[in-house]
């Protein structure tokens, strides 16, 4: 867990900058932003301790939204830049933002060895199960039928089921939350700070312009039937029967962070020469 | 007998004869006796038991490339050694030993009038218990340049230290009858004495000394993947940045390693990685993304042979283009290339400090030959560069990461800062940092951009300027070496010739190469490239006299000094 | 190991031939397989071995094609049941293989393979009913059998290796 340099009664609003989101009026990321600054709120951590890392997509907007540090680098690799900043400033409290195109597509790799190096920082995806920005593409995540310009009568293909890919891969974390429940997102997203080690939050999050349907979603989501468990079999298990709509923590559990190899020994750079003297 | 200026050997076997073990300790023996020396080696294409050779200069004076022809060939066995044919020179004034049992010598050896001896070096290592051949091949050809046994045996003993009583006995009596059998042999070439002197003496690759530097100049955190021929790189660097409170941490492919260092830099910490030609084609996104976000890295291109896989194992130079031309937009960013082994480590401690000042990628072009070559040099000059970032303190008022103001290097807030929050961008934007499509925060951030790097002093190292009259030789990288020996030629035979050798290739650098060639009427070009790419790239960038020829040609053979001093010579 | 053919076991003269002849021939061609490596990897004395060891084994199959007149022996083979696990009974192992390996490992190779073939020929001596293949099976067990005593015969001229034999001073390169 980050140190935390703890200060009375801070706001979330003490977290917001002045930048004016350029998301649509009704999008999930509204919500999404306000949990943030919520979560920091209820954290107490100075906002300049704070660094936001995201990708590129809609969701990756949220940086500059907030009033901590931001990255907003390129497409797919947030998850790399967050791993060379937390393994190097261990004092961060270090945040990912991404959606499901950034994460889930060009992103996959990294969040496969994002899960299994298990290096203390909280992955948050907003997912539309649609590419927002680029005006509506399916994702790894849309539906088979889902009718599109790029895909005509839908893709056919499966969609990707990011637990399970997080469970399998070592994430240490794994819950599912709903941009429409800003509070118990803010909660969620709290654990998922605190607890030490990878933590992965899927957001489900609806695009209002591309993806009007999934206004139904508050309709669907629901609390989970079973409180969060520490045994990985037993999460893998519930998870074969998620219906996508399950809100809550699926899984806390006991995996050690990454520790950076280092020995500090101060020692003197002549003596690095050594190795090459005649 | 006078000695000679240096003296060049090649040893050749395959199969598991351990070749390049006795090369290796040829050079250990030579390093640790005084002489400098630079070693390389050429394989085949399997991962074990393929047809290997090492290749091996001495000299008195620094080493920076390999021999026209070599004085002595020893041939453990001659095994598929034909593909050694054009990178392993000789004539009739070398020296080949041969063993009878070898197999048939390549027409390299019996078709260009050099001298064979036999040495039956397989019967006499099977005299000894575990015995084998490529000590007996060490003790010959330890006999034959003048060491002593002590000598030698000083440097296996050193080599095998864990391989345990046994296997070092049976190394000294192999060295040993290898001596008995050279014995008998003529050999007129031998080494001046060298001058006692009491300089630090050094024996490394390049890859070793471009990660020195990259400790040397700050750089305290580093993203590896592995490839060929840049891993030595990051496998010095795993256990050596730890020890100095760095850390390292291997990423799943380059685009995770780009951008980690990346994250690294952002977060305060200079950053490096390694790669070659596929890998820094993986990250020019990225370097795009650290250029607009003004975020200094350092990205080490040990150059291998291309396009696309190319050649893993063989040195090249059409890396150019892409580490000055590659990234998307207008991005003015720093590329470099050492120039010698020794020098690997100079321009990375440069590099890095460039790179820390200007808060802006550096390119490093370094290249198979030097990278995996060792060499034994005099210690360089300490140099007190060292990463000098401009970093923000205080801040009153809204915090303007990118103000335009000055230098145009502006002060970078480090995450902790109070007051100093901003979200680093590859999205064009203000000099807060915050995103805008308008004409005049673009304009004034790519003149930012190019500005910062434009009205800086780069000094008297961005490029080796020596010589005189009004012929000029340029070129770059490892091929430096060599153009110096030719131009050295050139001028003891009276034909006054300078030589030009940029180290900082990007920005150019107009000013200052005009002032290197004033008064030169012809140039003359050398570069290790099919298309030509910096002939194209001074063209593009520098006035050049009416007179110009290019020698290039692409790996994987080396440009040797004799071709270049060749074309000196013609063109007189 | 012993490896026997799955369920169907061995109803004719042709079904053993077939199988003796498959024997063989999968014998041929994992040696030619190794004769093959050994020359990519500069191990000369090896190139020589196997590539006799595959000749001789050409010549047993040779002998068989010769004894099954007019049956087509490969088509035969592929029509009955697959070996229960993985290759033949004299198929060299592959995974063996080492570039400095010496003659002693190729000959413990080939011993491995002549044993396991010797023993399935005995095993269907002992359970086979009919007569004519009694008699066939006992005529490759002798054959089988003489192999074995070959082999040893050559491994005589080979004393076994140091625990050095596989040490390499150079180190791996890395090609790509």
């Amino acid at each position: 867990m980050s140190s935390v340099e703890t200060r009375p009664a801070t706001k979330p609003a003490d977290y917001t900058s002045d930048v004016k989101p350029i998301w649509c009026p009704g999008c999930g990321d509204y919500h999404v932003l306000m949990s943030f600054t919520r979560a920091f709120a209820q954290l107490g951590l100075p906002p300049e301790k704070i660094v936001v890392v995201s990708g590129i997509g809609c969701s990756s907007r949220i940086p500059a939204y907030t009033n901590c540090y931001g990255f907003h680098g390129v497409h797919g690799r947030s998850l790399a830049i967050a791993a060379g900043l937390k393994v190097t400033r261990p004092d961060l409290t270090v945040v990912v933002a991404s959606g499901d195109g950034d994460g889930y597509s060009i992103g996959g790799n990294h969040f496969l060895h994002a899960c299994r190096r298990n290096i203390d920082m909280t992955y948050v995806v907003m997912d539309n199960r649609v590419y927002g920005m680029t005006k509506g593409q399916p994702s790894p995540t849309t539906e088979p039928d889902f009718d599109t310009a790029l895909s005509p009568g839908g893709t056919g293909l499966n969609p990707f089921h990011p637990l399970v890919i997080a469970l399998a891969s070592g994430a240490n974390f794994v819950a599912r939350a709903f941009s429409g429940e800003p509070k118990e997102t803010a909660g969620i997203i709290v654990e998922a700070i605190r607890h030490p080690g990878f933590s992965f939050v899927e957001i489900l999050s609806p695009c209002v312009t591309f993806r009007p349907d999934e206004r139904e979603w508050k309709n669907l989501v629901h609390p989970a039937p079973v409180t969060a468990t520490s045994e990985p079999a037993k999460a893998a298990r519930r998870i074969m029967t998620d219906d996508g709509f399950n809100i809550g923590i699926l899984y806390r559990g006991a995996r050690r962070p990454y520790q950076a190899r280092t020995e500090d020994q101060n020692i003197d750079l002549a003596d690095l020469e050594k190795d090459f003297e005649l | 007998m006078a000695g000679s200026p240096s003296i060049s050997i090649a040893v050749l076997g395959s199969g598991g004869a351990g070749a390049l073990t006795t090369g290796n300790s040829l050079l250990e023996t030579a390093s640790a006796a005084g002489w400098h020396g630079l070693y390389t080696r050429t394989l085949g294409p399997q991962i074990r038991g393929g047809e290997a050779a090492g290749l091996l200069r001495l000299a008195v004076h620094p080493v920076e490339c390999l021999p026209d022809q070599f004085d002595l060939l020893i041939g453990i066995d001659w095994l598929n050694a034909h593909r050694f044919g054009a990178e392993i020179k000789i004539g009739p004034q070398t020296l080949v030993i041969s063993d009878p049992q070898g197999g048939e010598p390549p027409p390299m050896v019996t078709e260009t009038g050099a001298r064979v001896v036999e040495v039956p070096m397989k019967d006499l290592a099977k005299t000894i218990p575990e015995g084998r051949p490529n000590m007996i091949a060490l003790g010959i050809a330890s006999r034959l340049l003048g060491f002593s046994t002590e000598q030698v045996f000083a440097a296996v003993k050193n080599r095998l230290a864990d391989k345990g009583p046994a296997a070092i006995e049976a190394s000294l009596t192999g060295i040993k009858l290898g001596f008995s059998a050279a014995a008998a042999i003529d050999f007129d070439k031998r080494l001046a004495t060298p001058r006692a002197n009491s300089n630090r003496r050094w024996l490394l690759s390049g890859n070793e000394a471009t990660a020195l530097g990259a400790i040397r100049g700050g750089i305290r955190f580093a993203a590896a993947y592995p490839i060929t021929p840049a891993t030595e790189i990051l496998e010095w660097l795993a256990p050596n940045l730890p020890k100095v409170g760095g850390a390292l941490l291997q990423a799943e492919d380059e685009l995770a390693a780009i951008n980690m260092i990346i994250g690294s830099s952002f977060g305060g910490t200079p950053a490096l990685t390694a790669t070659s030609g596929p890998g820094l084609s993986l990250m020019i996104e990225a370097l795009g993304l650290a250029t607009s976000a003004e975020i200094p890295i350092v990205v080490v291109d040990v150059m291998r042979a291309g396009p696309s896989t190319g050649i893993p194992t063989k040195s090249e130079q059409a890396d150019l283009n892409i580490a000055v031309y590659g990234l998307h937009g207008d991005a003015p960013h720093l590329a470099l290339a050492p120039q010698s082994v020794g020098d690997c480590m100079f321009t990375t401690q440069w590099a890095t400090y460039l790179a820390e000042s200007l808060q802006t990628p550096a390119i490093i072009l370094s290249d198979q030959f030097m990278g995996q070559s060792r060499a034994a040099i005099e210690r360089p000059a300490d140099i007190t560069f060292i990463g000098a970032r401009t970093v923000a303190a205080d801040i009153a008022g809204a915090y303007k990461r990118y103000a335009t103001a000055g230098n145009g290097v502006s002060p970078m807030a480090i995450p902790g800062l109070r007051g100093g929050q901003y979200t680093a961008e590859g999205l064009t934007h203000s000099e807060r940092g915050t995103p805008t499509s308008g004409a005049a925060d673009h304009l004034a951030q790519l003149d930012k951009r190019r500005d910062k790097l434009e009205h800086f002093n780069f000094g008297d190292h961005w490029a080796s300027i020596e010589g005189t009259g009004d012929f000029a030789v340029i070129t770059w990288g490892s091929l430096t070496g060599a153009a110096r020996e030719a131009t050295g030629r050139a001028a003891a035979d009276g034909l006054d010739t300078r030589l030009v050798a940029p180290r900082l290739l990007a920005p150019a650098q107009p000013q200052q190469m005009a002032a290197a060639l004033e008064g030169a009427k012809r140039i003359l070009v050398v570069e290790q490239t099919h298309g030509g790419q910096f002939h194209k790239y001074l063209r593009a960038h520098y006035d050049l006299p009416a007179s110009v020829r290019v020698l290039n040609r692409p790996g994987p053979l080396p440009i040797t000094a004799g071709e270049i001093h060749r074309a000196i010579t013609e063109w007189r | 190991m012993s490896k026997t053919p799955s369920e169907r076991p061995v109803t004719s003269v042709a079904d053993l031939l077939a199988l003796a002849y498959q024997i063989e021939t999968d014998a041929v061609q994992r040696y030619s397989e190794l004769t093959e490596q050994m020359e990519t990897h500069n191990n000369q004395d090896l190139v020589k071995l196997f590539r006799d060891l595959a000749r001789a084994e050409g010549a047993h199959a040779e002998e068989i094609r010769k004894m099954a007149g007019d049956i087509d022996l490969t088509a035969h083979a592929e029509r009955l049941a697959r070996w229960k696990k993985g290759g033949s009974p004299e198929e060299a192992d592959l995974g063996a293989a080492h570039y400095l390996m010496t003659p002693w490992h190729a000959l413990q190779l080939a011993l491995t393979g002549e044993k396991q073939a010797l023993a399935f020929f005995t095993s269907i001596l002992d359970t086979a009913n009919d007569a004519k293949i009694k008699k066939m099976a006992a005529e490759f067990v002798e054959e089988e059998a003489e192999h074995v005593n070959l082999v040893y015969r050559l491994l005589r001229k080979y004393p076994k290796p140091s625990d050095a034999w596989s040490e390499d001073d150079d180190p791996p390169a890395p090609q790509d």
